[in-house]
């Protein structure tokens, strides 16, 4: 009996075997397909610009002045790629060291109350959809800017400012587990010695934790760098580098956002948009080494 | 002496930083809601929205909304599970998993804006979809896949490795293994992650802009046919959402009351990510609760 | 003399290039335990789960010989795993019960075996919990969770959940060493009940308790066995130095 139980079981659990392995295969195989039609969808576009339209490469990268519609038309990026460097930087920078300090907090001054407040709070900015950090960096950053500063109120700094309380998250995310994976001993030893809180920080958690500080700082500077509507709306969106923080400036994202709409598929106008578009998804792999690089590196 | 002082200095430092980010966290939700509360009515939720007049609405907007998301949902989970089934029971540990996970690693950090791209060069123009819901929850997914598949692959190997052996060594097949013994373990993490994954769908703007559009018709909602251009259900027509509409108002609103219009739907879409957040937070909560119970 | 239940030939496992177990031959009897005993890391563990090709779920580890169970070679690529594990019960270290009910724990696998009958499952649960002397402490509650259970009843209703698919053999891995003394004993107790219907391979570093239960001992070390005799003659008279050496406690 057992025999023949057997034998009848022998082929539905194949089969049932076979259906799983497919359909596990398959979906992992759209998703494959998706991002390489992705990667050559943009690079073909984007690179259309050069090899069709024959505007050359140094021109786009280095030029200083954006006119489609000019006589003869020019397509100098510069400003752009100038505007989505400045922003997402500065965003690191004031973003890291808040990180670094709420990433302290919640493990080595106050656990208790950072685990059951501040975690939540950080994951809760994470949650806030983009568009409304615009609208608020709009309707209160940009008149205190106006109101302080020279200018109109937008511009890097009103860009920079509204990216980095959106990097926030991300950053202080990975600066605590850092700060939690930390063996006790390493601590403990610091302060058996007689040293402070503060020097245990500065010169056993900082130094050890460093690799991966630095990958939530690149992981935010990525997320930085490619958000759009959020700096579209604070930005000024003037297409030229501005000579001060205050001052009306564009990035690639907001660029390809404001204009994508406006030029007919096919024209130079289009394809160039499309280049910025490869710019984009480059410094995102760029991103994504560095990040695995210093990945790598933390283990060790 | 000057060691302690410094760690003094250094300590309340760091107790105001923390401080004053959960002063920033408090301004922007009390100042979204201040400014957004006060407009919002059943009215404003309902009503179709207006182009130049005041007293418009974000009805058709809000439908969008939480029709794309399902939509999107519906593709997004089915995929995405199977893709993390993979790369967690059944991908070899060799160079070509390797460089999967880099690849689903690069696409969960492309920008939006470039997913939305992508979406119009090949759903909305080359499939012919159109500025339609569908494309719209076709780009999303993209957006969205790559986190599915992080959570499902994360979530299956939390998942403790002696339970997978019992069912194996009962003689089951590793497929059943999966969905009967490691999927209902694994689902409290599945659960909560797919949720915040839902309140970031929700809010994504970027990514459709140019798939699902910038404008929604005159929706007929008496009409549920969804083959009939005017209703809501239709999944081919442009379909514009709360969050685009934000963005929207914000850069070219020509109504009046544009700026309250703005802060209204921008608190409907916090309260609704806040929602979000708070139910993947309590079913996590709830469901660990339920299955760690000692009855 | 009872028949031979089980046998591997040669059997060898190693992790990527370090050996685990050398060129192992063992025969188990049915209806008889055979308890497999040596330091940690001998290899013991090891040996014990190729013998249903658990560690396939193990990269790069690397099974050669041959597990026979009558005329069918376990270690075969050819084999049905899956239909073959049913043939084989396994216990763990800790108790590791499903995150469903008592019930659904034990017809779980029943169930999956073209057992629909819900009368049939019934009687399935009761006759194997009654096997693993789990009936009295549990026919009131067999929908509660089995996470509820103490540490002893959940090893008792793995047990239970592995005899459930009606095995031929039972394999066991230390599967009283997470538990407290009193429910050491009644597993021990268990096993006793339990050659009567089957073989029984169990991994052991309690020298006692291999001492108690135990028909037959294979002492392992450095992934060879070293002595492999009836349990009595092993403990009272070992043929070999290092036997005696590791059971008046010098090592291990």
């Amino acid at each position: 009996m057992a025999q023949s139980l057997e034998r009848q079981k022998a082929k539905p659990h194949l089969v049932e075997e076979w259906v799983g392995k497919i359909y596990t295969l398959i979906c992992i195989l759209f998703l494959i397909i998706t991002i390489v039609s992705l990667v050559y969808f943009v690079a073909s576009k984007g690179l259309s610009t050069f090899f069709v339209n024959h505007v050359n490469v140094a021109d786009l990268l280095t030029g200083l002045k954006w006119s489609p519609d000019g006589e003869p038309a020019l397509y100098g990026a510069l400003p752009f790629i100038f505007g989505s460097f400045s922003t997402s930087l500065l965003a690191a920078l004031i973003a890291a060291p808040l990180s670094f300090c709420a990433a302290v907090f919640m493990i080595e001054i106050a656990p208790k109350f950072g685990r059951k407040f501040l975690q939540p709070v950080i994951e809760l900015l994470a949650g806030i959809p983009s568009v409304v950090y615009g609208f608020v960096g709009l309707s209160v950053i940009v008149p205190f800017f106006r109101d302080v500063f020279p200018g109109q109120g937008v511009g890097i700094a009103a860009g920079a400012l509204v990216l980095s309380i959106m990097i926030l998250p991300t950053i202080t995310t990975i600066a605590t587990d850092a700060l939690a994976a930390l063996p006790k001993g390493l601590k403990e030893g610091s302060y058996a010695l007689g040293a402070t809180r503060w020097q245990t920080i500065y010169r056993i958690v900082l130094p050890t934790t460093l690799p991966a500080l630095m990958t939530g700082i690149v992981l935010g500077i990525a997320r930085a760098f490619g958000e759009a509507l959020a700096v579209q709306m604070v930005i000024g969106n003037a297409p030229h580098i501005p000579r001060s923080l205050f001052e009306s400036a564009s990035t690639l994202t907001s660029a390809i956002t404001l204009n994508m709409g406006n030029t007919a598929t096919g024209t130079v106008a289009n394809n160039a948009l499309w280049s910025l578009a490869l710019i984009l998804m480059l410094m995102t792999f760029v991103f994504v080494f560095i990040v695995r690089w210093l990945e790598g590196r933390s283990k060790i | 002496m000057k060691a302690k002082t410094a760690d003094k200095l250094a300590t309340s430092i760091i107790v105001a930083v923390a401080a004053f980010i959960v002063l920033i966290l408090a301004g922007l939700l009390g100042y979204i809601l201040f400014r957004g509360l006060g407009h919002i009515s059943f009215d404003f939720l309902t009503s179709a929205p207006e182009t130049i007049r005041k007293g418009g609405g974000i009805g058709p907007q809000l439908f969008n909304s939480i029709f794309l998301l399902v939509l999107t949902m519906i593709i997004t989970i089915p995929i995405g599970l199977g893709a993390g089934i993979y790369m967690s029971e059944y991908a070899p540990p060799n160079r070509i998993t390797n460089s999967i996970r880099l690849i689903v690693e690069v696409l969960s950090s492309v920008p939006s804006i470039i997913v939305g791209l992508f979406g119009l060069l090949i759903l909305v123009n080359m499939f012919g979809l159109g500025f339609s819901l569908f494309s719209g929850a076709l780009a999303l997914t993209v957006f969205n896949l790559p986190l599915m598949v992080r959570i499902t692959e994360q979530a299956l190997k939390g998942v403790p490795r002696e339970q997978k052996e019992a069912s194996l060594a009962l003689g089951l097949s590793k497929w059943k293994t999966i969905t009967s013994v490691m999927l209902p373990i694994a689902l409290p993490v599945i659960l909560t992650g797919t949720i915040l994954a839902a309140g970031r769908v929700f809010g994504e703007a970027a990514a459709l802009l140019f798939t699902a559009g910038m404008s929604s018709p005159r929706l007929d909602f008496t009409d549920w046919n969804p083959f009939s251009p005017f209703s809501p259900l239709n999944p081919f027509r442009p379909a514009e959402t709360l969050a685009v509409h934000i963005w929207k108002i914000n850069s070219e609103g020509l109504a009046p009351d544009a700026a309250q219009i703005a802060a209204g739907a921008s608190a409907v879409l916090v309260i609704t990510v806040l929602l979000f957040n708070f139910a993947a937070r309590w079913l996590g909560r709830y469901m660990h609760r339920k299955f760690t119970a000692i009855k | 003399m009872q028949p031979i239940a089980m046998s591997a030939k040669d059997l060898s496992v190693s992790y990527g290039d370090s050996p685990a177990v050398r060129k192992v031959s063992l025969d188990f009897a049915a209806k008889q335990v055979t308890a497999l005993i040596g330091p940690s890391g001998c290899g013991k563990s090891t040996f014990l789960r190729s013998l249903n090709r658990m560690n396939d779920l193990i990269p790069n580890c690397v099974v050669t010989g041959e597990i026979w169970i009558r005329d069918q070679d376990v270690n075969s690529p050819s084999t049905d795993v899956v239909s073959l594990r049913q043939k084989i019960g396994m216990v763990w270290q800790r108790p590791n019960p499903f995150h469903k009910s008592i019930y659904e724990n034990i017809a779980f696998g029943p169930r999956y075996h073209g057992v629909k009958n819900k009368k049939k499952l019934d009687e399935i649960v009761e006759e194997s919990l009654k096997k693993a002397a789990l009936w009295e402490e549990t026919k009131d509650r067999l929908h509660n969770s089995a996470l509820a259970l103490s540490g002893g009843q959940q090893q008792r209703l793995c047990i239970a959940r592995s005899i459930a698919v009606k095995p031929e053999l039972i394999l066991m891995d230390e599967p009283a060493s997470a538990l407290d003394p009193v429910s050491t004993s009644k597993i021990e107790e268990l096993i006793a009940e339990l050659k009567q219907d089957y073989c029984i391979v169990i991994v052991t570093h309690n020298m006692h308790q291999a001492a108690r239960v135990s028909d037959k001992t294979a002492f392992f070390l450095n992934g060879e066995v070293v002595e492999h005799d009836l349990t009595h003659n092993i403990f009272t008279n070992p043929q070999k130095p290092a036997t005696n050496d590791y059971i008046t406690g010098r090592f291990g």
